[in-house]
């Protein structure tokens, strides 16, 4: 039995894996302090208040991580008009037929785990599949959440305009009370993307075996050989032209 | 009450005949721009403006509420801001205060009305019942509703008193049977200063009043209308216990150590860090002390809905919409818990449905193991 032949193809490229891994830091580092503000350890200290700044510090941490958080994600947002394909808006856009027709291909064969009877390689996504686009949509979508409610609780403490443009979301929810716990509600979307979204991962690793999980450290997946066209130089009536032709296995 | 032949004199006249000499008039209007957030200067403009401005005629309405906006203005640290300002000059209707009644008291309120129409400063304490016609609350035989949309007709502007005025306070609470309305809801077309507090603190009323009389227009407001001279900052931002929170070091309960050693009351349920007040820097009583300093939590009294937020002694995150009280954090975690079951079981579902291909794959990659050449 011939194992199948593939081919290198970088599909994340570097700003879109950069982007990725600060996006996964942050939202730990923000999980965690922000799981510590909600409800702070008990810790006990014989030093003097003035000698110690651990909430500060705690504190300090959430705020600069959500900085970070928000200037990494509008960079993926400009990324997203010149990286390619893959990392396009195009990729996330979901009024296409194609996109929906994929979403069927990844409920059926991912979800419900059914069995294809001949495989067709055009259903097994390059970049993201559609669901997974779309996930990343509800994702983004969260993170403006937490964005516009983060920011505007924030908008006091700072001296900085950025925070105080937000400052808007306060007097839409009458108070700062529901914009904190919607804020809490959300990081739990977080948690919850993140388990799925692992998994998910190693899923298609196990079962693809197209090099998954590493794409997202090398930026290279592994495509079907046959997928890919390849150009020919060939001489006809002694001109050079060039031909594209497909591959067999 | 006032009469007519009392209206014209000034503010300045009416403290001078009061019994209190220009010193202590001096000493008010030095308060009270200190109060404002005013530069020292300015204490002889407000002065000066006192002496010239003839009083303004007021009416004070009430509606649903426990008159504590009263009680703390009348108690607030300079007797001047209760003699003059609510006591003698300023009022041309109070429930409270005023010595007529009855069909007097209603005549004189119609008088001014329609003598200072458009002139008028509108001071509303309490939220008014708009459920059932608003049969609620009916003072004069008439509804709260009406007496309100009538008396706000003919306003200069409104100063809406208190978390009931403002917010709806604790009988706008869920379910709210007599749907408590505050007042911004229900006028649109005028000013409205909102000033918040469960009661406010004394001294913010009189600095409101003040300040309009004074200069002739609103305070600086925010975008929830509350004058930015006290509700600009948290209570949290200028509270003394404040070094403890940064510190990490929190009362755990009531009568630990740390409670006693006066550390930041953040995990039994302070609302300070969510709450737009004074409290920290004007205080109570004279300044003497307020909620945190006596060792309980801020409970939110001037924040939009504070009694529908969760409980007092707590710091948590209740979720909207759900009637026990089930945090984010226990909904989170069975969310939680849930999808990783079902994360679970997909894996093993995914193994068996799948180990035809599985096996055939791992059989290529053994056999390609066997065959490596260099």
């Amino acid at each position: 039995m011939e194992t199948k032949n593939f081919k290198r193809v970088l599909v994340w490229e570097l700003p879109v894996r950069i982007f990725h891994w600060v996006n996964v830091l942050t939202i730990i580092a923000l999980t965690i302090t922000g799981f510590i503000i909600a409800n702070p350890p008990a810790i006990l200290s014989n030093m003097e208040a003035t000698d110690l700044h651990t909430f500060g510090i705690v504190r300090f941490i959430h705020f600069s991580s959500a900085y970070i958080f928000f200037f990494n994600m509008l960079m993926r947002i400009y990324w997203a008009f010149v990286g390619n394909q893959f990392a396009s808006w195009r990729a996330f856009w979901p009024f296409s037929k194609k996109m929906w027709n994929n979403v069927w291909h990844v409920l059926k064969i991912d979800i419900l785990l059914m069995n294809e009877e001949k495989e067709d390689l055009s259903n097994i996504s390059i970049g993201h599949n559609s669901v997974a686009a779309f996930s990343y949509i509800a994702l983004f979508m969260l993170a403006l959440i937490q964005v516009f409610t983060g920011f505007a609780l924030y908008a006091d403490m700072s001296a900085w305009g950025l925070p105080k443009l937000f400052y808007w979301v306060i007097p839409l929810f009458g108070s700062e009370f529901m914009v904190r716990t919607i804020h809490h509600i959300t990081m739990w979307g977080f948690i919850l993307f993140s388990m799925a979204h692992i998994y998910l991962v190693f899923y298609h690793d196990w079962l693809e075996g197209r090099g998954e999980v590493s794409s997202m450290f090398g930026g290279y997946k592994f495509v079907r050989r046959k997928r890919i066209k390849t150009k020919r130089k060939i001489e006809k009536e002694g001109k050079i032209i060039i031909v594209e032709e497909e591959l067999d296995e | 009450m006032s009469t007519n032949s009392e209206n014209k004199k000034t503010y300045y006249e009416n403290i001078i005949k009061q019994g209190y000499s220009r010193r202590d008039f001096m000493k008010f209007t030095t308060y009270m721009a200190a109060f404002m957030g005013l530069e020292s200067t300015m204490a002889g403009q407000i002065a000066q403006s006192l002496e010239k401005t003839p009083r303004m005629p007021v009416i004070w309405e009430h509606y649903q509420e426990c008159t504590c906006c009263s009680e703390s203005f009348i108690r607030s640290d300079h007797p001047i801001v209760a003699d003059i300002i609510l006591d003698k000059i300023s009022l041309d209707y109070t429930l409270t205060l005023m010595a007529a009644s009855g069909h007097q008291a209603e005549a004189a309120k119609q008088e001014t009305m329609k003598k200072y129409h458009g002139e008028y400063i509108l001071c509303v304490e309490g939220s008014v019942p708009m459920g059932d016609d608003g049969n609620y609350c009916c003072i004069a035989g008439k509804t709260a509703k009406e007496a309100l949309l009538e008396a706000a007709e003919g306003a200069k502007a409104i100063i809406a008193w208190g978390s009931c005025a403002t917010n709806g306070c604790v009988q706008a609470a869920k379910p709210n049977p007599t749907g408590a309305t505050p007042i911004h809801k229900i006028i649109k077309n005028k000013p409205i200063i909102r000033v918040p507090g469960c009661p406010p603190i004394g001294e913010v009323m009189a600095g409101v009043i003040v300040h309009v009389v004074a200069f002739g227009r609103l305070p600086e407001l925010d975008r929830l209308g509350r004058p930015k001279a006290f509700y600009a900052k948290r209570v949290h931002d200028s509270c003394y216990r404040r070094p403890y929170f940064d510190a990490g070091l929190f009362a755990e309960t009531f009568d630990d150590q740390n409670a006693k050693d006066g550390y930041c009351l953040y995990k039994v349920g302070c609302k300070g860090p969510m709450t737009y007040n004074s409290c920290g820097t004007i205080k109570w009583n004279n300044g003497v002390s307020y909620p945190i300093q006596s060792g309980h939590g801020c409970i939110g009294c001037s924040e939009d809905g504070f009694w529908d937020h969760g409980p007092f002694y707590e710091r948590m995150t209740k979720v909207p919409g759900i009637e026990t009280e089930k945090t984010a954090d226990d909904i989170g975690k069975v969310a939680a818990g849930v999808l990783a079951g079902g994360i679970a079981a997909h894996a093993i579902a995914a193994n068996v449905s799948k180990r035809k291909e599985l096996m055939q794959r791992i059989n290529r990659g053994k056999s390609n193991e066997q065959n490596i050449d260099s």
